[in-house]
């Protein structure tokens, strides 16, 4: 007598379901988070038209025009031109590229540095841990527009140093949130087996830790693009970020745009509503992600 | 929204119209009493003229003082020396001997009566500073041997050879008289404190906040001045300074507006207000640094000359901000400008444009200087009027196949930036207290401390030499072109922008007060008075 019987078909194992494809997350992510989509969109439009600058824009966005100074809007320039007669279209779409040049560079920059220094900081523990906090709370303790105005004027306002010193501030920001995470996953025991089979630390961090930060990695990257964003604008505006006659939407605001309130709205209105609503775009993109990665809210 | 600008441009117009009529209309009768409230956008940061070089000492505080001779107040150029202190004066033959009658029963605020001691003691600390004192304009008086008090009632100035700026630099709004006595008791005590013979007496400073003075009843011109006495308030941003004078809680502010500010002025304050414009002894330059390529060769310096539109650009920029003449080494209308058509002789100012930049092109192209060539333009962090000609000078330059990038450099960087030498090509600037080639032109000279660009050229320094020691006016007129010439044209050591343009919109009922072309002149305040 058979005790077992025989094993004519292999037991049924619940396949894991297959990856959606692109198409599917980004369907889904329209249809449960239509007001992220809509920054989406604005984000992707923003990205468009900086990259197609030189195919869009009208006219020569730093070519004087004295004959067409301070001109309303019009059919020739849709939102008229200023105090040089530059076509104020053409510089906000070029402006573009300043804009997210900055945005992206210091966000990436930032987020990244910040995200390496709070995982190792959550890792390692201890002295490291006490000591690396402590520099993030001195960095912290500065407003950010602060510290990216010292550091501006320190360093010379080159685009390279205006990415550095909307950089620099942050890290610290990136670092504590990533740091959390980080200390909750430093637990796990597949980072004690990581341990237990003798990796180094630089491995563990960069293999088993950092990839699994990566949710609140993304959110911050998208928090910070807006505030990357408006840091650039305010500090050319201040004189501190880009130089005349590059165009950026900061500067565009600055000088004649004041004095011509008045006479020249349109010097102001423009440039202003450009900041408004990309920094609109992508806090509305960063809450969606952050809603769609952060399984608390998910659940929620 | 179109018929606004038309409506400010008649406002404008009648404003300006009204401006011209009303500091020369005979029929005026200067009315005693009443409160001059003026803006000020700089404070003093010291008491004492001889040491400082701003006019937030000069505007609050010169109506405390006299000074030998002074600019006449009614004369539009600024450059007619007339006495202050000094009743009259002899020249002897050769040039070389100045003889000043002091006026007698001139009582300093304290009491005690000026005599020809002070004004030789004032002079001695100005010409020879005690040490730990500074003297900003010593080097102005280099022509002068000795000076002399042998009665209390002259004064002597003997020069080493003839010059002609002298009597005019005796004018100078600085040189403040001060009490002979105190000087040799504490030369740092007119620092901090305030003793002079001027038209009105000191009663408060009180810092970031305000100054103000009283009338001296014992001013030497008997019946002025005919207000009672002043208040300078201090306001250091642009804007809150024409919201006090749109919101009538100041006068007038007499450095000077913007064309947009005074516009904006004009559109709100209609027929309250009036408006004196002045070609401004204040200059853009662009320096070439002479010891890097390519701009050691003359041909590229002259190019980058050639490439500027000034005509176009002075009815452009005028609109916007401080400049407006073109102009050569002399403030235009005054006794050496150059005249309109030698200057059109002159590289880069001739009307035909296209011309013009042709020559420039074929210059470049001659210097092996590539189409897109690139260079860095240094500029002063300064929005009036730095920043838009730093804009149109790039579109100039882009418009002759040169890619050139801007630098602003943060105001109190910029002057020891200009001194290292650290530029290839700079905005420098310079700012005169009474229009004459003395007193504009000493930095083009090879060894001026000012020669940023560091040109060496020993024609410019003789033709500077000879000019200043010339007596004859056209015979200096004659070398001046010369000069002129030299420095614009053929070796194109800096390139002229445009003549900065003084716009001094006040209230209507101001009045005894005339514009000229240095903001460091006319502030005695003995002539204003107030129609109500």
């Amino acid at each position: 007598m058979a005790l077992n019987p025989p094993i004519d078909r292999a037991p049924e194992i619940a396949a894991a379901p297959a990856p959606d494809g692109w198409l599917t997350v980004v369907t889904r992510f329209c249809r449960t988070r239509p007001l992220g989509a809509v920054g989406a969109a604005v984000i992707v439009l923003m990205l468009v038209v900086a990259a197609l600058a030189h195919v869009i824009a009208p006219y020569d966005p730093v070519a004087n025009d004295f004959g067409g100074m301070l001109a309303p809007p019009s059919r020739a320039h849709w939102l008229g031109t200023d105090a040089f007669g530059r076509d104020v279209l053409s510089r906000l779409i070029y402006g573009s590229r300043t804009a997210l040049l900055v945005g992206f560079g210091a966000s990436v920059l930032g987020a990244t540095l910040g995200s390496v220094l709070g995982v190792a900081s959550a890792y390692f523990g201890g002295r490291v841990d006490l000591f690396l906090q402590r520099v993030m709370d001195i960095f912290l303790s500065f407003p950010l527009i602060i510290l990216a105005l010292a550091l501006v004027a320190i360093l010379g306002n080159t685009i390279p140093n205006l990415i550095l010193a909307i950089t620099v501030p942050m890290i610290p920001r990136a670092a504590l949130v990533i740091r959390a995470s980080a200390l909750a996953i430093r637990e796990m025991p597949y980072v004690d087996a990581a341990r237990a089979a003798g990796f180094r630390h630089g491995r563990i961090i960069l293999r088993h830790m950092l990839p699994n930060v990566m949710a609140p990695y993304l959110i911050m990257l998208t928090a910070f693009l807006g505030q990357a964003v408006l840091l650039e604008s305010s500090l050319s505006f201040l004189g501190l970020g880009v130089q005349e006659p590059m165009p950026a939407w900061g500067l565009m605001l600055r000088g004649a745009a004041v004095e011509f309130a008045e006479a020249a709205p349109w010097m102001a209105i423009f440039p202003g509503l450009a900041i408004s609503l990309s920094v609109f775009a992508f806090n509305l993109f960063g809450d969606s992600l952050r809603d769609a990665l952060d399984p608390r809210l998910r659940t929620q | 929204m179109r018929r606004r600008p038309a409506l400010a441009l008649v406002s404008l117009l009648l404003a300006v119209l009204v401006a011209g009529v009303l500091p020369a209309a005979p029929q005026d009768k200067p009315r005693a009493g009443g409160e001059l409230v003026f803006v000020v956008p700089s404070e003093p940061p010291s008491y004492d003229a001889h040491q400082e070089e701003t006019f937030g000492v000069m505007h609050p505080m010169a109506p405390h003082y006299s000074t030998l001779l002074r600019v006449d107040p009614t004369d539009k150029t600024g450059t007619k020396p007339v006495g202050d202190l000094a009743e009259s004066w002899t020249i002897s033959k050769d040039h070389l001997v100045y003889t000043f009658k002091i006026r007698k029963g001139v009582k300093f605020h304290d009491g005690s009566e000026l005599t020809s001691k002070d004004v030789k003691a004032s002079y001695d600390k100005i010409l020879h500073p005690p040490a730990g004192i500074k003297s900003l304009r010593k080097e102005a008086y280099e022509s002068i041997a000795s000076i002399d008090a042998p009665d209390p009632s002259t004064f002597i100035v003997k020069l080493k050879y003839p010059e002609s700026s002298i009597l005019l630099n005796l004018a100078s709004p600085w040189n403040w008289i001060y009490r002979a006595d105190i000087l040799a008791k504490d030369p740092h005590w007119y620092e901090k404190n305030v003793n002079g013979t001027g038209p009105f007496k000191f009663v408060e400073h009180v810092k970031g906040s305000h100054w103000v003075g009283k009338k001296n009843p014992d001013y030497w011109d008997k019946g002025k001045p005919y207000l009672d006495g002043y208040r300078a308030i201090f306001i250091s941003n642009s804007s809150a300074q024409v919201a006090a004078v749109r919101g009538e809680r100041a006068m007038i502010q007499f450095r000077s507006f913007s064309p947009p500010e005074r516009d904006q002025l004009v559109q709100a304050l209609g027929n309250k207000i009036a408006v004196q414009e002045s070609p401004w002894d204040c200059l853009n330059f662009v320096s070439m640094h002479h010891e890097k390529k390519p701009f050691d060769d003359k041909r590229v310096r002259r190019a980058l000359s050639l490439a500027l539109d000034r005509y176009e650009g002075s009815k452009a920029l005028s609109r916007i901000t401080l400049v407006k003449d073109v102009a050569g080494i002399q403030v235009p209308g005054t006794p050496f400008a150059t005249p309109p058509a030698e200057l059109e002789k002159l590289a880069g100012y001739g009307h035909d444009i296209a011309k013009n930049r042709a020559e420039a092109k074929r210059l470049l192209k001659e210097a092996g200087v590539p189409d897109g060539f690139a260079f860095t333009f240094k500029n002063r962090g300064i929005p009036h009027p730095y920043e838009p000609l730093g804009i149109w000078l790039i579109d100039q330059w882009r418009q002759i196949g040169l890619n050139v990038k801007q630098e602003f450099i943060e105001a109190s960087a910029y002057h020891p930036m200009l001194k290292r030498g650290d530029f290839e090509v700079a905005m420098d600037f310079q700012c005169g207290f009474i229009v004459e080639p003395d007193l504009d032109l000493p930095r083009f000279v090879t060894h001026s401390d000012a020669n940023y660009g560091r040109h060496k050229d020993t024609v410019i320094d003789d033709l500077f030499s000879r000019q200043g020691r010339s007596t004859d006016p056209e015979e200096r007129k004659k070398i001046l072109r010369q000069l002129e010439k030299r420095l614009l044209d053929e070796e194109a050591h800096v390139i002229y922008t445009l003549q900065w343009h003084r716009i001094v919109p006040h209230l209507a009922k101001v009045h005894g007060w005339t514009i000229t072309p240095s903001h460091y002149l006319n502030n005695q305040l003995d002539t204003v008075w107030l129609a109500e």
